[in-house]
């Protein structure tokens, strides 16, 4: 049976996370379709065309799917989804709000944020932040799925020449509405994107003292992330959050500053490759889990790591 | 204005759960449970709701093990109305979870159903956006701010880029994230008040829900475990030990 991954992207663009769950989809086969839906998408659907090994780019180009409303979308989606053996979509805030409410009109029991494919009907997902790794078989006759984006990586960006195909199914449930969107603008790299993450946490006790780390970070062209700790003390807003329910981060670097370092942290960052922490308490949990520890004020130490980069 | 506030009974947050040695589920055993962090903050909201004249009644729903009632009473103690207990000895799947309160919706009639984003047990993050499906109704999940106006609400969302804010029909299924509010603590008078207020029991036949599973839990093993590395003297010794041996910075 062929694969279906629902694209992240902004009607222009593919977004990485998309890449990532095209990845887990090829570990379970090869015979991959990709459904755009949105509005005036047809960039972002001859961008999805060039992924290598994709068959066919569905494209559902509708006012209806612009803001990806789970009201809309989900129905296109189980509409879909009946020519397919699994349904595919990044574990991001979208995909988490979409693909559940699919799952529900197919009668079908979700598998959320799975992070290694066993068999074709055998997946592997974290649970109780992060602390236990389930091995879980589904007996349903579609699969669907939201797919861990650092766990599986990236396919190429290009490559490919899918054929592109319209799908004419027009769902408007009409009792949602987008309004309009916040988005904190950055010349700094995306937190799920980022090769480099410097993170703040409650030691960094208000939101000003976060221009230490921004200033650190443009040296190492790294974004910034916060703790649940830091966020809940609205030193920062919400999509700086990584952990359990935040941003889950992988980055080759990932600079852990006045972390603590709760269960609920770590299960957002432990698989980053190399982890720092600079932590004035030497007991601080984050340390167990630090490649690299420092002992010391965080606000004489980030000038002086300023300084030295 | 009616409100309908689904709770789980979940391992305290600060507690870290492990895998059983035979690696057969979670280790459970003696560990202290609570109302999951994201229902707590559900309650809260109807409460408020409640308090500014908007809502009217709160009825409060857990599916669980009988001490589930223990999480309806906390919340009756912060502010629900009345409970129901939807009882099941086993562990129910979230589409399983998702049909037992629509059941209890098409029995309630509510005009909001507020929940958790996710539970933190399962990290599923799905009922409230199941629920929406079984249902029909609008959905605005990952909450930050709600507000009603005549037969419609405007939700404003924690999205990945940053807040998106969308305005829902009523009936809707609402789910709650960090920021939506502060849950407070309940006093003792309201303690005592609760465990007058009455919890209807159920289960899941009498609603009407069949309720066999659809995955199987093969396994449940700990994560690889990350070995704790060195301790650097000053930033000098961090700055090379990233630069010459980790290579991660230039």
């Amino acid at each position: 049976m062929s694969i279906l991954v629902i694209a992240e992207h902004d009607n222009n663009e593919i977004k990485g996370a998309t890449l990532n769950a095209v990845a887990a989809a090829q570990a379970i086969g090869s015979d991959v379709d990709i459904l755009i839906a949105g509005a005036n998408c047809s960039a972002a659907a001859d961008a999805a065309a060039k992924i290598p090994g994709i068959n066919k780019v569905l494209v559902a180009d509708n006012a209806a799917y612009e803001f990806m409303l789970a009201e809309n979308v989900a129905p296109l989606v189980a509409e879909l989804a009946a020519n397919y053996g699994h349904v595919l979509v990044p574990a991001t805030t979208n995909g988490k709000n979409v693909i559940p409410r699919v799952g529900a009109l197919l009668d079908v029991q979700p598998i959320s944020d799975i992070s290694a494919v066993i068999s074709e009907d055998t997946f592997q997902r974290p649970f109780y932040a992060g602390n236990i790794v389930a091995t879980v078989q589904s007996s349903d006759s579609i699969k669907v799925m939201t797919v861990r984006t650092t766990a599986f990586d990236p396919v190429a960006e290009e490559g490919g020449s899918a054929t592109i195909e319209a799908v004419s199914a027009v769902h408007d449930a009409g009792v949602s509405e987008y309004k309009g969107e916040e988005v904190a603008k950055s010349d700094r790299p995306e937190l799920t994107a980022a090769d480099v993450i410097v993170s703040g946490g409650r030691g960094m006790q208000n939101g000003e003292n976060f221009e230490l780390l921004y200033k650190v970070a443009d040296k190492l062209g790294a974004a910034v992330g916060a703790s649940r700790a830091a966020v809940d003390a609205g030193f920062v807003p919400n999509e700086m959050q990584v952990g359990q329910t935040g941003k889950i981060v992988a980055p080759g670097l990932y600079i852990a500053v006045g972390i603590s370092g709760a269960i609920q942290h770590l299960a957002g960052m432990k698989d980053s490759k190399v982890i720092v922490a600079i932590n004035k308490d030497e007991d601080a949990p984050i340390f167990q889990v630090a490649d690299y520890g420092l002992v010391a004020d965080l606000f004489k130490a980030l000038p002086e790591l300023d300084e030295a980069l | 204005m009616k409100i309908l506030v689904a709770v789980k009974r979940v391992a305290d947050y600060n507690v870290k759960v492990r895998a059983k040695s035979d690696n057969t589920g979670p280790d459970l055993a003696n560990v202290k449970m609570a109302i999951n962090p994201f229902c707590e903050i559900a309650v809260e909201e109807a409460v408020r709701l409640k308090e500014k004249g908007i809502a009217t009644e709160i009825v409060v729903v857990s599916i669980g093990p009988q001490t589930a009632q223990e999480q309806v009473r906390t919340a009756l103690a912060l502010g629900a109305d009345r409970g129901i207990l939807v009882t099941t000895d086993t562990d129910l799947e979230s589409l399983a979870v998702a049909k037992c309160l629509k059941a209890v919706c098409d029995n309630e009639n509510p005009d909001i159903v507020l929940l958790g984003k996710q539970a933190i047990d399962g990290d599923n993050n799905h009922t409230g956006q199941m629920l929406g499906a079984l249902t029909g109704w609008a959905q605005a999940t990952f909450a930050s701010e709600l507000s009603i106006d005549g037969d419609s609400a405007t939700v404003v969302r924690e999205v990945d880029a940053g807040l998106q804010t969308i305005q829902i029909k009523l009936p809707a299924i609402v789910t709650a994230d960090l920021r939506l509010n502060e849950p407070r603590y309940a006093s003792l008078p309201n303690i005592m008040k609760a465990k007058k207020k009455t919890i209807d029991s159920t289960t899941p036949a009498d609603l009407g829900v069949d309720v066999a599973p659809r995955t199987t839990l093969l396994k449940a093993e700990p994560p690889a475990e990350r070995q704790a590395g060195i301790k650097v003297e000053d930033v000098a010794q961090l700055v090379d030990k990233l630069k010459n041996e980790a290579k991660v910075i230039s």
